[in-house]
């Protein structure tokens, strides 16, 4: 159909089984809080609008314009969405958003959609309506441009830390990867922020009780104002910063051990398939092979067991 | 627009559409995560992985080549993975000059770099295969089943609903915006092409202001009509999924599969 992908989503085996694993492990304590966050204020009336307003995300996505070169802007909407709607219920409708993309257009992976997620649903959230509530109340001069900075800041944020996961998986090198996302982001940034800020004049003109100062503060505490600020400010440092010294960055995941985490397997337990104690004999070699199957015949059980609970 | 627009489901009967849906999400899930623990350069494993997957494109009755055909949709992002042919590890191919820049291609890289793509490639291709033979509602009731919370399977349920409703909006928008920017043929509306860019992008946003404001009241009616038929916040089924003895087997013997792979690939 209409539907053309952004260069944000990540396929499946782009990204090592540790990054994909620590940010679905982020991704889903998130969501959870956000689940138990929207019933309590919007209680069952949020599933008909969260579903309706992730169509919206999904079906403004097809809106496109031309930028320089050839290349279209794409309108994310996670700025949007969490300005509008509130922060959880933005990280609600964009994990959902993501979700459809994953499954039905193959546009972003399954087991890397905890980091797709968290680039494009949590990272903007946390900017876009973290540096727009800091401006409630103000005149509307001031909130817009607050609005279409923060809704510029989360595309380049979320660019930037797809580039790093890619980078600390072993895909890609920082020094190539990263000024090549950035660049191309920081264009389609500005698209974002064009339409995020007339979007939301738009509806202000036509709905100011969405946007009123109470309504905007109602929706999250002022704990997302900090977390918006600092956020933006590390990727706003950071992008230039990296982009000009990739080495400076190498050496500071280095000394923190995070390259080590990403670039060696992700399990210890029985390495290279075999077991400790009985060194690298073909018997070493069964005797791994035959846990592996325990542990998997055992989640089996318990998958089946939960199924049938489930059943009955 | 209908309301399957988007709909990714081959109708066909097979033995693969029969299986209940959980088993396929799982197995999926687990093909992939195989994928992804396979080391560098396990060619033996990475291409019977793809044998499996022609065996149950075979079994789909959608056509050996049906998941090849439709995988090439995460080929643009391979450019990411460009930068690993030059890593600095392994032994040196060769030296290119270019401009600047002096690139030293390594074995070690390219192995890295063909390696990333198979499996990229295979993951696109189960998952294919698996909104291709299960219908999307029945997948989301198999995710429900796998513990995901009801909340946000619900909501992926709704925005399955109504995408094609909004994408109907959509395209009426899009067809309001050209009737009303007519141009000569080769006659640039605006000669300053910044501020025509910048204009462009303001209708676009008012567009995007427009529809979230259609959408928002729409889910407010919607949420009235759910109301008068009786909702209660839980979304019921007519399509209670039971697991079947051949669906265990199907789950056994493709747990197995994996794990032989996985062997194959370590030894």
């Amino acid at each position: 159909m209409h539907y053309s992908p952004a260069p944000l989503h990540i396929p499946d085996g782009f990204l090592n089984l540790v990054i994909s694993l620590l940010f679905w492990a982020i991704t889903a304590v998130t969501v959870g809080i956000a689940i138990s966050k929207t019933n309590k204020s919007l209680g069952e009336k949020q599933v008909p609008l969260m579903g309706v307003m992730a169509a919206f995300i999904f079906a403004a996505q097809m809106l496109n314009f031309p930028v320089a070169g050839g290349t279209s802007g794409h309108f994310l909407g996670g700025a949007l969405a969490a300005i509008v709607l509130g922060p959880w219920a933005a990280v609600l409708v964009m994990t959902a958003v993501i979700a459809v993309q994953g499954l039905l257009f193959q546009d972003g992976g399954l087991l890397v959609m905890g980091a797709n997620i968290f680039n494009m649903g949590l990272l903007t959230a946390v900017i876009g309506y973290g540096l727009y509530r800091a401006a409630a109340g103000r005149s509307k001069g001031v909130r817009y441009a607050v609005a279409g900075v923060g809704a510029w800041i989360a595309v380049l944020a979320a660019a930037l830390m797809a580039s790093m996961q890619l980078w600390l998986s072993g895909t890609s090198q920082l020094q190539i990867v990263l000024p090549a996302m950035l660049g191309v982001h920081v264009l389609i940034g500005i698209g974002e922020a064009i339409i995020t800020v007339a979007a939301l004049a738009f509806i202000e003109r036509t709905r100011p009780d969405l946007l009123t100062e109470k309504a905007t503060a109602e929706k999250g505490g002022r704990g997302w104002v900090y977390a918006g600020v600092v956020v933006a400010l590390l990727a706003v440092l950071l992008s230039p910063l990296a982009s000009t010294n990739p080495d400076g960055l190498e050496r500071v995941a280095e000394d923190m051990g995070f390259l080590h985490l990403g670039q060696s397997a992700p399990f210890q337990i029985l390495p290279d398939y075999t077991v400790p104690f009985l060194g690298q004999t073909p018997l070493s070699t069964i005797v791994a092979g035959a846990v592996g199957a325990l542990v998997v015949l055992g989640l089996m059980i318990v998958i089946g067991q939960s199924l049938r609970k489930r059943n009955a | 627009m209908h309301a399957d627009a988007f709909d990714r489901f081959h109708e066909a009967e097979s033995r693969l559409h029969r299986l209940d849906p959980r088993v396929k999400v799982v197995v999926t899930v687990l093909f992939i995560l195989s994928n992804a623990l396979l080391p560098d350069g396990a060619w033996a494993a990475l291409g019977l992985a793809w044998i499996i997957l022609l065996w149950a494109n075979q079994l789909s009755n959608l056509g050996v080549d049906f998941s090849f055909r439709r995988s090439f949709v995460a080929l643009p992002f391979a450019l990411a993975a460009v930068s690993a042919i030059f890593s600095p590890l392994g032994n040196q191919l060769a030296e290119w000059h270019v401009g600047p820049l002096v690139l030293i291609p390594t074995d070690y890289g390219l192995i890295k770099f063909a390696s990333i793509l198979v499996r990229s490639w295979l993951s696109v291709q189960a998952a294919i295969l698996l909104v291709s033979t299960t219908r999307f509602p029945d997948m989301i009731h198999a995710f429900e089943h796998l513990r995901v919370p009801a909340t946000l399977t619900t909501i992926v349920a709704f925005l399955y609903r109504y995408l094609f409703v909004l994408t109907d909006e959509v395209m009426r928008l899009l067809r309001a915006r050209k009737s009303r920017s007519a141009a000569a043929p080769g006659h640039r509306p605006c000669r300053d092409v910044a501020m025509q860019r910048l204009y462009m992008a303001r209708v676009t946003g008012n567009m995007a202001g427009q529809l979230f404001l259609r959408s928002y009241d729409r889910s407010d009616r919607i949420y009235n009509a759910m109301l008068a038929r009786g909702y209660t916040g839980q979304l019921r089924t007519l399509n209670a999924h039971v697991m079947k003895s051949s669906d265990w087997r199907f789950a056994a013997l493709s747990a197995l599969l994996i794990l032989f792979l996985q062997l194959i690939g370590r030894l």
